[in-house]
């Protein structure tokens, strides 16, 4: 059984690159712009993993993590929230909201592979 | 020790100022030189005749000698002892400091109100870099874009066999992203650029005038129907907290008023519906000047325009006065602007409509119709030198772009180094 991730990213380059890497590690990824209908599309996908832009066309990142952990089934998905604002009040309220592990840009394309293999293998998953 | 009881320190040092010995003093206001030193060393009240004597022979009001020191000095040396963050143990003393050192007393307070200002600037400062949503925007827009290149470029060094499809678009991938990566840099740099004489730069009136008319779309419905001046639209207005703001926002709206009167809002929208945006014969059309049509297309909205329109003015000196901002197209925050904006072509052509396609160096290459004239500001006297103004609407989408102009937003983050229009080095390199 494949391992797949639902990313939600209004930076297409970012979003190739990160769907290169991810497709090498054996994920499929299904990658998605809008914020807007990012809570359905998780869950109807019903990923392993979720990597999320915070600041999203549509609906932010931390609104559709609030409004995902809420769904019945979504407790315990991994969500790997990236983003530009990296102060500590912006981790605090991700944590709030829901979201796994927080991740400041510019990453390592090595730091995005590392956190996603360890959210999974933490999930009980890997 | 309560104020009315440093009477005595207060005589003592009058008495000091004057060089004057207690002996003398004493003698002369008729008591012992004993009794005068109990007085002023505050172990003896003094009153009626005694005191108005004793300020007769030092030469002052008997209340200078009673009142002492301001309330409003002795309240701010308690500001300062409570914000000085450790316990001072004479603060029950406060009175007596400020009798018997009422110079002293003075700097201290002044340093301490200098400290609540400079408190209040930084704070101030601070919020606008936490708080600025173009700030936050722009450092997004950058980061993200590092984020792009630095994830393509590590694919495109790491792996070791890539696929000529996966290269071939991370190439270009690449390519784009350094391109916006330039762009967006620029747009930060603009943004933080700033001349330095403005410490608190919400504070400065045009700043405040701007983020008004910004607030409201550069749009006021209630001039256009009547239905209010522009004093009802500045008074109590929130983000217009100086007099000066006030009135530089008040000025601007009652030229928008005047222009409304001049192009009222529903003929135009008809005018624009059923000819377009031709400024020259809607000039004709409203038997109006054609400062007023540009100044009044910049001033719809968007939905009537069917297009984003962005606007500056600036004085004979080429300051700019007016700013509404179009998207793609730098302006500014302070400073001059670039010399070679067709605004500054029209200021030294008065009268004479200037068009022009213009593209900002290194912006996407995205054109803009610009269309400017000047205007005199009043009518001179005989031997009167006229002033003159001159505008500049900003239409993003110029049609006939096959060789527009290149412009810059200001010599300082512009890096085209060997521009003949340059006054000052920039502070980009040529290839950023």
């Amino acid at each position: 059984m494949g391992r797949h991730v639902v990313l939600i990213e209004d930076e297409p380059n970012i979003t190739e690159a990160i769907r290169f890497l991810l497709m090498r590690d054996g994920w499929s990824v299904d990658a998605h712009t809008d914020g807007a209908t990012a809570v359905e599309v998780i869950r109807d996908a019903g990923p392993d993993l979720v990597i999320l832009d915070l600041m999203l066309p549509g609906k932010s990142g931390l609104e559709i993590v609030r409004e995902l952990r809420a769904l019945e089934g979504m407790q315990a998905l991994p969500v790997l929230m990236l983003t530009a604002r990296g102060q500590m009040r912006d981790r605090e309220m991700a944590e709030k909201a829901g979201v796994t592990r927080f991740m400041t840009k510019p990453f390592s394309n090595a730091e995005v592979l590392t956190a996603v293999r360890d959210l999974h293998a933490q999930a009980g998953q890997g | 020790m309560a104020r009315d009881t440093l009477t005595g320190s207060r005589i003592r040092e009058r008495r000091l100022i004057l060089g004057m010995r207690q002996a003398e003093l004493a003698r002369e206001a008729g008591i012992s030189a004993s009794y005068l030193n109990l007085i002023e060393h505050n172990r003896r009240r003094i009153g009626g005749k005694l005191l108005v004597g004793i300020a007769g022979v030092l030469g002052v009001e008997p209340s200078m000698l009673s009142e002492g020191a301001e309330a409003a000095l002795i309240s701010t040396l308690r500001e300062a002892a409570a914000d000085s963050g450790v316990p001072v143990a004479e603060l029950d003393r406060v009175d007596e400091f400020a009798g018997r050192f009422p110079g002293w007393a003075e700097v201290l307070a002044a340093g301490h109100r200098r400290i609540s200002t400079l408190e209040r600037t930084v704070e101030t400062l601070s919020d606008r870099l936490t708080h600025d949503p173009n700030l936050a925007a722009s450092v997004h827009e950058v980061l993200s874009t590092a984020a792009a290149i630095r994830s393509t470029a590590s694919i495109l060094a790491e792996t070791g066999e890539l696929e000529p499809e996966w290269r071939d678009r991370f190439h270009k991938n690449l390519n784009q992203d350094s391109l916006r990566l330039s762009e967006s840099s620029r747009v930060l740099v603009s943004f933080l650029d700033e001349d330095g004489s403005g410490a608190d730069r919400r504070g400065m009136p045009q700043e405040e005038a701007e983020v008004f008319f910004q607030n409201s779309g550069f749009h006021f419905p209630a001039l256009e129907d009547g239905s209010a001046t522009p004093e009802d639209l500045v008074r109590d207005e929130p983000d217009l907290t100086g007099e000066a703001a006030r009135s530089l926002a008040q000025a601007a709206l009652a030229q928008y008023q005047s222009d409304a009167r001049a192009m009222p809002l529903q003929a135009l929208e008809q005018e624009i519906s059923a000819s377009g945006i031709n400024p020259v014969a809607l000039a004709g059309r409203f038997n109006c000047g054609l400062p007023v049509v540009l100044r009044r297309l910049a001033a719809l909205p968007e939905e009537v325009l069917s297009q984003e329109a962005g606007l500056v003015i600036c004085d004979a000196s080429g300051t700019l006065l007016f700013r509404k901002p179009v998207t793609g197209f730098a302006m500014p925050r302070f400073g001059a602007s670039c010399p070679l904006w067709p605004l500054y072509t029209a200021l030294v052509n008065p009268n004479v409509p200037v068009r022009r396609n213009v593209v900002q160096h290194g912006r996407n290459a995205a054109a803009f119709d610009c269309m400017a004239t000047a205007w005199m500001q009043k009518q001179p006297d005989f031997g009167e030198d006229p002033l003159y103004r001159a505008v500049m609407l900003i239409l993003p989408g110029a049609k006939d772009a096959e060789d527009p102009q290149p412009v810059g937003a200001s010599c300082r983050i512009c890096p085209r180094q060997a521009c003949p229009a340059r006054r000052e080095p920039s502070i980009l390199k040529e290839e950023f």
